[in-house]
């Protein structure tokens, strides 16, 4: 394994350093740094198309990215099968549309990471699956299909996946965009209950709430760039940057 | 009050109306429908008694018998091909067997080689290779836009009927030869102890059911996973292998051997049946790379980024959650795929290939005049042949259906 340790604090979970990334012409991200303390929550805030999704996907190598460097518990992201497969199995993933797998039932949905990535035996893959089953509340619903839950459940039902995997960070992108209003809280609750439990979350959402009442640090991206990033209260009360308050008055004033 | 007033002047004019009280009877919609269908049935009825009557009569002027008797009689031809003992003085049954063997032969060949095309093709265009990509797409737009006939004439008359004549065939080690006349290979004779090498072959296939099955449980039970595939190709070449050498190899290998003007001994294949075989797989194969493109393509990339993020390897996420998922657009498309498959090859006609088509529609009713009774014997095992196909096909679909709601 080529797997090569981060030179920075050991506490620091995820080190990304002037990483660039370019769609063509079309210069997306810019120079962004971050570093993540392991158990710290992140909530990435900004007006569309500003690159937040794109960054967090970045971490997980859904995206790829030309300069820079990013680091993950660890482990360099570098163009190799066996780097990249390392940091996917640490890193779950939550994503607006759920991704469930449809031709497959909530309980094989929950059990086919474990089976076929850590190569566990089925009932303890099964018995991990219905304990995270209960722990989003819909035990009862094991062996549905996707299509036959609600959006709130399933993205309930994508987070128990991602959880099956027992990764040590957490990616959220726009988790409850797609969701009615009532489903909202449903998962927010989940996502609250985690982070009390100290699991390392990333967070691209716009639910307001739900920053002032777990993240450590909330970051604004405009055009690519991380515009500023300040803790909860400071980021509300008394954001810096023009952009900063013309985004939260837009987003708070309705 | 003056609300719920209305409500019931509604409801009472609505009651008036469908009483019909008004209206003619020939204005109501059901007698109207009723009416029509009648008539239908009525003018159906009458075009059909017409036209029998009119055949009947006409045979009977011309002194043609009806009835299916003329099958025991001898035909009194012989066949290009058979899969099965056929003489001259064989009757028109044993014609109508013949030429259905012939017609399942070219058509099994044809739907296993257009499935491999299809599927190589319509996945290589998703391939991160530029050339392969367009090779992809030039195979599909180059035999999906020229009519059928053409490319089984261009097989025919433009590739094969130009190959070297007997005495210079093309040759492959002194054991497979190619000429004008045909593709001769070598063919396997068993002695005594062959049985046992047939045996280790059909324990073989029943092995890797069991294998399979073993690998599922072991799998479920320690979570190891079991190469099933590569073991079950070594297990079908290596039992029978095993099974010869331990018997002292109870076989003969005959080769095909020049003598005159043609190779005889091995196995023929004519090039009528090459040319047929060709041509429909080639050309169907195109259609199913297609099928198969919209299958892959209808999955949303959603699906292998969540299975990514899982850590899931490309292989695994093809196998897992690709493939199964496509299937199910794939499969009613390959239904109707193997069944134009099956009823093209009566272009068999065209180069002489003796199929069913071939042999009963075509020389049997011109040499007996039973044109009714082949007609209605070959469109009966078209019909079933692609009913089955059907039967197969949705078998497969309901397998590989999505559940929702």
């Amino acid at each position: 394994m080529s797997a090569v340790k981060s030179s920075s604090g050991a506490e620091d979970i995820i080190v990304i350093e002037n990483l660039n990334k370019w769609y063509g012409n079309f210069h997306v991200l810019r120079d962004i740094n971050l570093r993540v303390k392991k158990g710290e929550r992140i909530v990435i805030c900004g007006p569309s198309g500003s690159g937040k999704s794109t960054t967090i996907r970045c971490i997980n190598r859904l995206e790829e990215f030309q300069e820079g460097s990013l680091v993950v518990d660890g482990v360099e992201m570098i163009n190799d099968v066996k780097n990249i497969e390392t940091i996917r199995k640490d890193v779950g993933m939550v994503f607006q549309h759920f991704n469930l797998f449809p031709h497959l039932t909530i309980l094989e949905n929950l059990t086919l990471g474990p089976i076929w990535v850590q190569k566990k035996p089925k009932a303890e893959a099964e018995a991990t699956a219905m304990q995270y089953l209960e722990r989003v509340k819909i035990p009862d619903q094991a062996d549905k299909y996707p299509g036959q839950l609600s959006g709130g459940q399933q993205q309930r039902v994508a987070i128990a996946r991602s959880l099956c995997m027992n990764p040590n960070i957490m990616l959220f992108d726009e988790p409850t965009s797609a969701l009615d209003p009532e489903m909202i809280k449903e998962v927010l609750d989940v996502m609250v209950e985690l982070a009390q439990e100290g699991m390392t979350m990333l967070c691209v959402t716009h639910e307001m709430g739900f920053a002032k009442k777990v993240a450590d640090r909330v970051i604004f991206m405009d055009a690519g760039q991380i515009v500023e990033e300040n803790e909860p209260n400071e980021f509300f009360n008394n954001p810096q940057n023009e952009r900063t308050k013309l985004f939260l008055s837009q987003i708070l004033n309705h | 009050m003056l609300k719920q007033k209305t409500l019931e002047q509604t409801k009472a004019a609505a009651r008036r109306n469908k009483g019909g009280r008004s209206a003619a009877f020939y204005n109501n919609p059901e007698i109207r429908a009723l009416g029509y269908q009648l008539l239908l049935v009525l003018g159906l009825g009458y075009f059909f008694y017409s036209v029998i009557s009119n055949v009947l009569a006409n045979m009977e002027a011309t002194g043609i018998k009806t009835g299916f008797g003329f099958l025991t009689a001898s035909a009194g031809y012989d066949v290009l091909m058979s899969l099965i003992p056929f003489e001259a003085t064989d009757t028109y049954g044993r014609i109508f067997i013949v030429g259905f063997l012939n017609t399942i032969l070219v058509s099994v060949i044809g739907i296993f080689f257009a499935t491999v095309l299809g599927f190589i093709f319509g996945v290589a265009h998703f391939s991160h290779n530029w050339l392969i990509r367009k090779v992809a797409v030039l195979y599909v737009e180059i035999f999906r836009n020229i009519p059928l006939l053409l490319q089984v004439f261009f097989w025919y008359f433009a590739v094969l009927a130009t190959l070297p004549s007997a005495r210079q065939s093309l040759s492959l080690g002194e054991a497979i030869f190619l000429n004008v006349r045909g593709l001769y290979v070598p063919k396997m004779v068993g002695s005594d102890l062959f049985w046992v090498a047939e045996v280790a072959l059909a324990v073989a296939i029943a092995g890797i059911f069991v294998l399979r099955r073993w690998a599922k449980r072991r799998q479920a039970l320690t979570g190891q996973i079991f190469p099933v595939f590569y073991t079950s190709i070594a297990m079908v070449i290596g039992l029978p292998v095993a099974a010869l050498l331990l018997t002292g190899l109870p076989f003969t290998v005959e080769y095909p051997e020049l003598r005159g003007f043609n190779y005889f001994g091995g196995i023929t294949i004519i090039p009528e049946l090459m040319a047929l075989a060709i041509a429909l797989s080639v050309y169907t194969g195109s259609f199913i790379a297609e099928a198969v493109r919209a299958g892959v393509q209808s999955i949303p990339q959603g699906q292998t980024e969540a299975a990514r993020s899982l850590g899931l390897s490309e292989k695994r996420i093809m196998s897992l959650i690709i493939v199964p998922q496509a299937m199910r657009v794939i499969v009613p498309l390959l239904n109707s795929e193997y069944q134009s498959l099956v009823k093209n090859s009566t272009l068999a006609a065209a180069i002489g290939y003796p199929d069913l088509f071939n042999v009963f529609v075509g020389t049997a009713l011109n040499q007996t005049g039973q044109a009714i009774e082949t007609i209605f014997m070959t469109i009966v095992v078209y019909f079933i042949v692609n009913m089955v196909i059907s039967f197969l096909m949705n078998r497969l679909n309901n397998a590989v259906a999505l559940v929702s709601r």
